[in-house]
């Protein structure tokens, strides 16, 4: 359902522009940042459809988002916390002979690895099997204990939303709820239309 | 040999001394140095400038060098090398021309090169091309490739052309015998006002032959490339031809697929795609938090890989 979910992530990244209001990141504006210029500010996004690329690989991918040198055995190490068999992926092509799942996985490990103040996961359930979806509950529920900034998760998932200290409900662009899972859980899962932000962990930096 | 030389040599075979296994080094239309080894024998042609290398049957795992390097402006040198690779043999043969050009004159080598594979021999190719300098002579290369892989026997040539050559026609001939394969890629980038012309014509004439032809180009500025692929299948047999090109700025790509089935057995694929850089690309490294020029250069760097 369209009601702002994945238009306000991108708004938050600077994927997309915002016709009016301000991104408030630590206290300073970083409206009219670039998205680079954001992600070193310390924003972290994984899209809802990860990426393709020709040429690129796994460990390349790795590399650009650790933006240091990483040895062959930390990629491994990353890929093993996304629940990939690293050996087997280090090599490959970010391209698409891995599917869904794996992409997703390799998308959140990418994101998950800059550790930053402010990660968001725009609908991770999407385009997944059950097993994978399985797997990336572990995923988060793992992240929860070691990253240190906050986690922003847009999903319908109530399993993901189970997992949240926050959660933020969406109808109509317009923010309707906004509290403590326990205080506001009962009520959205009847209301079947409206989206959801779950919000893990971190201090207040959005 | 000079500074400029040595990088030439450096940029195109990846050599900074004598390197192992026999080779021929050639410069400004000479040989100027050469070694032959127990299986590996290199001799100097009558008739027309160039060389004929022997490859002993059942030779293992030798490396061959024959470079070319161009430092005279205004010269034009046209090259036949021959490689005969005997039964069994597994070799790699590396080749490639770099040339550097200060001046007004235009720079120019035609290398010729013709492979004949014995039953079950194996051959990794690998060509560069390089050019550089600060003149407003040319530097042009028409490379020449012509395979004859008998039964069972592989090629696989790898062919780069990353920079500074302003004219090239590359024109890559095969005629495959049964069970024998043929995997070429290649690897273009062009700038500037520079043209490049990319020749592929495999006939696949004995049962169970295969081709695999990949090429990945990038046109950038006003820059033209043109990329012509004829497969003909005349057997039983599988050729897939690959052609993915990004574009730039007003530069212009052309690409032209051919496949032609002579035989109901004959299974022959094209694929060509041309278009530029995907936003989401740009945007997904970006939010990785590389700027625009970062991204994209290494979309580039990893689509020509």
């Amino acid at each position: 359902m369209a009601h702002g979910k994945s238009t306000l992530a991108k708004i938050i990244m600077g994927i997309q522009n915002e016709d009016k209001g301000q991104v408030i990141l630590d206290g300073k504006d970083i409206s009219k940042k670039s998205i680079d210029k954001r992600a070193k500010s310390g924003i972290g996004f994984a899209f809802q459809q990860p990426v393709k690329f020709k040429g690129i690989t796994v460990y390349d991918l790795l590399k650009l988002s650790a933006e240091k040198e990483i040895n062959r055995k930390e990629a491994c190490d990353i890929l093993s916390k996304v629940g990939l068999c690293a050996k087997d992926y280090v090599d490959r092509e970010v391209n698409g002979s891995l599917s869904g799942g794996e992409l997703k996985r390799i998308e959140i490990a990418t994101v998950a690895l800059r550790n930053a103040k402010l990660t968001i996961f725009d609908e991770p359930e999407a385009g997944i099997d059950i097993w994978s979806f399985n797997n990336l509950i572990k995923v988060f529920e793992n992240m929860r204990k070691v990253v240190k900034g906050t986690i922003l998760i847009i999903s319908h998932q109530e399993r993901i939303l189970n997992i949240a200290d926050e959660i933020i409900l969406l109808n109509n662009g317009k923010i309707e709820k906004m509290g403590k899972k326990e205080e506001i859980m009962g009520d959205i899962l009847k209301q079947e239309t409206a989206g959801f932000c779950a919000k893990l962990g971190g201090e207040n930096n959005g | 040999m000079d500074n400029i030389e040595l990088e030439l040599l450096k940029q195109i075979a990846d050599i900074n001394e004598a390197p192992n296994g026999a080779y021929n080094i050639r410069k400004n239309g000479q040989g100027i140095e050469r070694k032959v080894t127990q299986n590996v024998n290199i001799v100097t042609k009558e008739d027309k400038q160039g060389i004929d290398v022997f490859v002993k049957e059942n030779t293992k795992y030798e490396f061959i060098h024959i470079p070319v390097i161009i430092t005279e402006s205004g010269l034009n040198d046209v090259v036949y090398n021959d490689f005969y690779i005997g039964k069994n043999a597994d070799v790699v043969i590396i080749a490639g021309c770099g040339i550097h050009n200060d001046h007004h004159k235009d720079s120019q080598h035609d290398g010729i090169h013709r492979f004949f594979l014995s039953e079950g021999a194996k051959v990794k190719y690998i060509e560069k091309h390089y050019g550089e300098g600060k003149g407003t002579g040319k530097r042009i290369l028409n490379p020449v490739t012509e395979v004859t892989l008998k039964k069972g026997s592989y090629l696989k040539m790898e062919s780069v052309q990353i920079k500074g050559v302003d004219s090239t026609i590359r024109v890559t001939k095969g005629v495959l015998e049964e069970d024998s394969n043929l995997v070429v890629s290649e690897k273009i980038m062009t700038h500037g006002n520079q043209f490049a012309k990319t020749e592929f014509e495999v006939e696949l004439n004995g049962e169970n032959a295969s081709t695999h032809v990949t090429s990945r180009s990038v046109a950038v500025d006003k820059s033209v490339q043109e990329f012509k692929s004829k497969i003909t299948g005349n057997t039983k047999c599988f050729g897939h031809v690959e052609c993915d090109a990004i574009i730039k700025d007003k530069a212009k790509v052309i690409a032209i697929p051919e496949i032609v089935a002579n035989n109901v057995e004959a299974n022959l694929i094209h694929e060509a795609a041309i278009g530029k850089i995907a936003g989401e690309q740009l945007t997904k490294l970006m939010t990785l938090g590389l700027n625009e020029k970062e991204a994209e250069e290494q979309i580039i760097k990893g689509f020509l890989k």
